[in-house]
């Protein structure tokens, strides 16, 4: 990247990690390590485990063996809303937002786990609840700045195109105002000029917000361009680990995964 | 307006204006802006405060008179702040296109001589840095937006807080400093320097002085009765001289709040939520509007569909006569009472246009249908005729007085004549001081008794009233002798829905035939209905039903010229569906989105060619610039298709 940034202390790290469905193992003994700042990136084949790590970090899978770090505290199973209060905010691979609702609410679901005011009063929307709305509603306008959709703030999210959802949705977990993000394949279905605009603003939030960032992506060329690291599963077994450089130089990593003409090809 | 203009006239730049706004009304809005949602508005005082701080901060980095201030940006208060706060410097502010690239940019910023840019965020910062070292005059690059900046270290590129900030605390050290600056200003010093879009050769700076633009302001605001109360929506390019008028000099002059969109994307809602009383639009808006109104009727239920038709018939019918205080039947008022209550008013109301007491279009020949189907819902939308070169006012129609074909009687103060070749001539207190640096191009337009050619070809009708035909240069001749007056059939098709933009051939050749680039979103609709799969703009334009649903157009075009003796030989015979869309980015249009048909003409040759030989089908490639700046091809085989041709009305009375 041009500039310097400042990448932090390790914010999250994954030990030996293994995660099986029955008979089937998913994950066998991964480990890697996430600086705070980062943005971090988890690639491999169909069925390597990554959308099934992301599970694991935010505790909604919860592994057999070993253990994971997060801001200092070791966990061994937490629930997922534990973890959105800890500060971990995800997208999903398929979209998953309220399609009744308008992209204005849909976000303002995101600043949930930071209501504390009780149902009662915010059912009467009075007194302490207005203002507490008040301010989750001014954090949900900055989002809303911040991804340039002010045009759709009152739009049901079911009649929006493809891009603009995932947009919709990348603001919700931004609402939770999260230490580290996790994206499932977030430019999956996009077109390039969508993609452009999906990476600057995960470029953005990274470097505006300080927020540490893993994602899952199959397009190489964006992997390479934005990520600072790169970690290669292949059928739940980590492969390699390193600078996109380094990643893409390494012949396991090739053979398993990029290929040579493949790798032209998405180039 | 009395109250707006002294008696002892010194009043008579934007700065003095701005200081006398703050004393006279200093607590009323003056401009508003919506940020993170919520309308944010600074009152006259309070913008009288920031223009001093900008001032003051950019005269400490180094900004002299006589210096330009390049300004890059959507509507924003804070860059028509900066105008004021050149100006109030004795410098040249040149708003210029926010959507050019950036070598469009250097062009003017190299021929302005700007030393100072204020730009609006990252975007515009990014294009300026681009071309400074091809603009020795550039130093100093001020960004509004601090956002995604944080690693820009370049020394002379700054956030405008920390200007402003700068400019305030040489404010406290020095108080009536500003006001002391503004009064060096004189009538006659230059206010602003516009850069013409240029359908031809390359943009020409044009300067207009205080007295040009305050004075035609003035006179405006007197034609229209507007005040302190009205409100109006700034959302057009500011570079362009008609947003210099209405939402700069008018708002000065006259005192009221001018309100910037949230963003250019929603400029609909805003529109709503503000409801302006005073509003300008070039006619593809009022264009969109009313399509946006027709498709969502054929989406509506049957009830209302029955209800929007009945009235709408009703509405034609009087609507217009009621606005210019004509006499109608008690049974139509009742009706249109009615109407009012079900229709036009809930309608209104969502465009929010309810609050309208005068909406102008300009700039092109607006659709009759589309002039008919406004006013007949009460909204009482006007023509005018204008250019830079006058600063704006040429020819405007009086309220009561309407005609859908005409630009309406010369404005107050303009004095107009048509020359032999048809050319029309004015004169008014709004004629440009002359072209920057350029006086070759100053003495082919102006003489030196104060005439300006326009360029239009027109004509008075018996009523007094201004009518443009064309630009004076692309009136031709068929072969046979007809006029062939392109801009003219052009528009003529443009009025239907369905087609966007259409170049006509004709001059020096046999027929007339066209090019056609359909209406993605209208034809898209029309298509759906039908169960029509299409995958694109390219896949649609070739469709045979489609050549079909234009053909029926062009048809009823031909029919119309036919009833027109002088133009009934110039019938398109045959046209062609462009397999691209025009575009500003291709060069094909200008920013303001008018053809340039040298480019249109050069690049698609083969076309034109074919319009003029016998084939059906014609291979072609175009290029096209994608937003990134990259380039592609299409490739299409565009069909030709023949028009039916309408014997002239004169032949057949003969038969």
């Amino acid at each position: 990247m041009a500039h310097e940034r400042n990448i932090g202390d390790t914010i999250l790290s994954v030990d030996q990690i293994s995660l099986s469905f029955g008979g089937v193992k998913a994950l066998s003994n991964i480990s890697f390590a996430v600086k705070e700042h980062e943005v971090f990136a988890i690639i491999g084949p169909n069925g390597a485990g990554k959308s099934s790590m992301l599970n694991c970090i935010n505790g909604f899978y919860h592994p057999q063996e070993g253990t994971i770090t997060f801001k200092g505290n070791t966990r061994r199973q937490v629930r997922p809303s534990e973890a959105a209060r800890q500060g971990i905010a995800r997208t999903f691979q398929n979209i998953a937002l309220f399609n009744g609702m308008s992209t204005l609410d849909n976000i303002m679901t995101g600043r949930n786990t930071k209501m504390n005011k009780g149902i009662f009063w915010q059912a009467l929307r009075f007194g302490p609840a207005e203002k507490e709305e008040m301010e989750h509603r001014a954090v949900v306008e900055r989002v809303i700045d911040f991804l340039e959709i002010e045009a759709i703030r009152k739009t049901a999210v079911g009649t929006l195109p493809y891009g603009l959802q995932k947009r919709v949705e990348l603001g919700r977990a931004l609402a939770a105002e999260p230490d580290l993000l996790l994206l499932d394949e977030p430019m999956a279905g996009m077109n390039l000029e969508e993609k452009q605009d999906m990476c600057r603003f995960i470029l953005d939030v990274n470097d505006e917000f300080g927020t540490t960032i893993v994602l899952i992506e199959h397009d190489m060329g964006v992997v390479m361009d934005i990520s600072d690291r790169v970690v290669v599963l292949d059928y739940g077994k980590k492969l390699a680990e390193g600078t996109p450089d380094e990643v893409r130089t390494n012949q396991d990593v090739i053979d398993a995964y990029l290929g040579v003409s493949h790798d032209d090809e998405e180039a | 307006m009395g109250e707006a203009k002294p008696a002892d006239g010194t009043v008579d730049t934007f700065p003095k204006l701005l200081i006398d706004n703050a004393r006279r009304i200093g607590a009323r809005p003056a401009i508003r802006e919506k940020d993170l949602g919520i309308w944010q508005a600074w009152t006259w005082q309070q913008v009288k405060d920031e223009v001093a701080a900008m001032a003051a901060g950019l005269k400490m980095y180094g900004f002299e008179r006589g210096d330009s201030l390049a300004i890059v940006g959507d509507n924003r208060p804070q860059l028509y702040w900066a105008m004021t706060a050149a100006q109030a410097l004795g410098g040249k502010p040149v708003p210029m296109y926010q959507d050019a690239v950036a070598e469009e940019m250097q062009y003017v910023l190299e021929h302005a001589e700007a030393s100072f840019a204020i730009v609006e965020d990252q975007e515009q910062t990014d294009k300026l840095l681009e071309v400074m070292d091809r603009c020795p005059k550039l130093k100093e690059i001020v960004y509004k937006d601090p956002r995604g900046m944080r690693h820009y270290d370049q020394p002379f590129v700054r956030s405008l807080d920390s200007l402003m900030e700068a400019g305030r605390k040489f404010l406290a050290e020095n108080p009536g400093w500003f006001e002391a600056e503004a009064a060096k200003g004189k009538g006659e010093d230059i206010a602003i320097m516009l850069y013409t879009s240029g359908t031809t050769g390359r943009p020409k700076g044009v300067m207009l002085s205080f007295d040009n633009v305050v004075i035609t302001a003035r006179n405006g605001v007197a034609w229209d009765k507007l005040d302190e109360n009205d409100e109006v929506m700034a959302y057009l390019p500011m570079a362009w001289v008609g947003d210099n008028i209405f939402s700069y000099g008018q708002s000065y002059v006259a005192g009221f709040c001018v309100s910037c969109p949230e963003s250019s994307d929603t400029v609909m809602l805003d529109l709503k939520e503000i409801g302006p009383t005073y509003f300008f639009a070039p006619p593809r808006v009022f264009e969109n509007i009313l399509t946006q109104v027709s498709i969502r009727m054929e989406d509506a239920s049957k009830l209302n569909q029955w209800l929007y038709k009945k009235f709408m018939d009703v509405a034609l019918r009087v609507g217009p006569q009621l606005l210019d205080g004509k006499p109608v039947s008690f049974m139509d008022r009742l009706m249109y009472g009615l109407g009012e209550l079900l229709v036009y008013g809930p309608l209104k109301n969502e465009l929010g246009f309810t609050r309208f007491r005068l909406a102008y279009t300009a700039g092109e020949a607006i659709g009759p249908d589309i002039f008919d189907f406004f006013r007949s819902l009460g909204v009482n939308i006007k023509q005018l005729y204008g250019s830079t070169e006058a600063s704006v006012f040429i020819c405007m129609q009086k309220n009561g007085d309407i005609k859908p074909d005409t630009v309406g009687p010369p404005a107050t103060d303009v004095e107009l004549k048509i020359a032999d070749n048809g050319e029309v001539l004015f004169r008014s207190p709004g004629v440009f001081v002359a072209y920057y640096k350029n006086d070759e191009a100053t003495k082919s337009t102006k003489t030196d008794d104060g005439w300006v050619m326009t360029g239009d070809a027109g004509f008075f009708d018996a009523d007094g009233h201004l009518k443009i035909i064309d630009r004076a240069k692309d009136v031709g001749k068929l072969n046979g002798g007809t006029m062939f007056a392109p801009k003219y059939l052009e528009n003529k098709l443009k009025f239907f829905p369905y087609i966007t933009e259409a170049v006509a051939f004709g001059h020096e050749r046999d027929y007339a035939a066209a090019f056609i680039n359909i209406d993605l979103e209208a034809v898209g609709n029309w298509a759906e209905r039908r169960g029509l799969a299409y995958s694109g703009y390219t896949d649609l334009s070739m469709r045979d039903e489609v050549y079909d649903l234009v053909a029926e157009c062009v048809d009823k075009v031909n029919k119309d010229l036919s009833e027109d003796a002088a133009l009934s030989g110039s019938q398109i015979k045959r046209f062609l569906i462009l397999h691209k869309l025009l575009d500003a980015d291709d060069g094909e249009l200008t920013r303001t989105r008018k053809v340039r048909r040298s480019t249109v003409a050069e690049r698609y040759g083969e076309l034109i060619n074919a319009l003029y030989s016998g084939v059906d089908v014609c291979p072609v490639e175009a290029t096209v610039t994608f937003e990134d700046g990259r380039t592609g091809t299409i490739k299409a085989d565009v069909k030709i298709r023949e028009a039916k041709i309408f014997p002239s009305q004169q032949a057949q009375a003969a038969e």
